[in-house]
């Protein structure tokens, strides 16, 4: 299936980072990614090593799973938010249940997506994470115009 | 063990390989098991803990690890033995995640440990008060192997949910 590639206001391409522990995961996370448009600007694989690339890249999204070794993606969340409430992040787990969903949209994740992902449905969330993402952002750029 | 507690691993099971490798997973035999869980092929372990605790190995024989690594990674020729044990690995974490979440909408709250290859020829561990279900269900090439061991924790059978 083809895709018009992503875009977000002036950004020729959206970069992502994709945070699993799974190799295979992650790679087939990029192929998506890559299907969108979109750009890999790093991967991860647990909590901590995601923190550590989100401050060296500054993706305009995160794709984040949540169980993971060392540190689950939902405490990571907690953390990126904290130091960048602009951090766009879409949890992407096997484990789908309320409690999860819930708590890692209370700590500053965008939406939630249920492996095993269908692309279409993937492409979609995240093309709506982008567009609210450029709403919420519009009228503070708006504020400085002449 | 409760029976309930096994229809959401047989309906998760089914649904993911339905999904991820486009074909049907039949279930062929259900039986108890005792003692130590012998592998068939290549397989990965889940704990949980929790109101429900324990242990979910997932086996794929030969035939049907090589099927799911050829269906998944979209590679030409054989894959290679690490792509396919990360592939299982995945898979894995697919059944048991889905699984998880139907058993959390009926009211059973745990944590899902990330899936770990399971590597050695015998082994584990149905502790000594869980006793253990092995199901085994047919793909058109070779056969996927459940082995649960999970009890309900004592804290949670006060309150166990309808």
């Amino acid at each position: 299936m083809e895709f018009k590639p992503l875009t977000s206001g002036d950004r020729p391409k959206i970069r992502f980072l994709v945070v699993d522990d799974s190799v295979f995961a992650r790679k087939n996370i990029c192929k998506m990614v890559e299907a969108f448009g979109g750009e890999i600007a790093g991967e991860a694989g647990d909590g901590i090593a995601a923190i550590a690339k989100y401050n060296d890249t500054h993706p305009d999204i995160v794709l984040m799973d949540i169980t993971m070794p060392k540190m689950e993606g939902i405490e990571a969340v907690e953390r990126i938010v904290h130091d960048h409430p602009e951090a766009c992040i879409v949890m992407v787990s096997s484990v789908g249940y309320q409690d999860n969903i819930l708590s890692a949209l209370q700590k500053g994740a965008r939406h939630f997506v249920q492996k095993p992902v269908k692309p279409e449905a993937f492409y979609e969330i995240i093309r709506y994470v982008l567009s609210e993402n450029s709403e919420t952002t519009r009228p503070a750029e708006a504020e400085v115009q002449p | 063990m409760n029976m309930d507690l096994i229809q959401p691993f047989i309906n998760s099971l089914d649904a993911v390989i339905s999904e991820t490798m486009r074909c049907s997973a039949r279930i062929a035999d259900v039986t108890m098991e005792e003692g130590n869980y012998q592998r068939t092929g290549i397989a990965a372990l889940v704990l949980l803990s929790g109101d429900l605790e324990g242990r979910i190995i997932l086996d794929m024989d030969a035939a049907a690890a090589s099927q799911a690594a050829s269906e998944l990674s979209e590679i030409t020729g054989p894959p290679s033995e690490e792509t396919t044990r990360e592939i299982v690995c995945e898979l894995t974490n697919m059944v048991i995640g889905n699984s998880v979440t139907q058993l959390n909408d009926r009211g059973f709250k745990f944590r899902v440990h990330p899936p770990e290859l399971f590597l050695i020829d015998v082994g584990p561990w149905g502790t000594l008060d869980s006793e253990t279900v092995l199901l085994r269900f047919e793909l058109p090439k070779g056969a996927v192997y459940l082995n649960i061991a999970v009890h309900e924790h004592m804290d949670a059978l006060v309150g166990s949910p309808a």
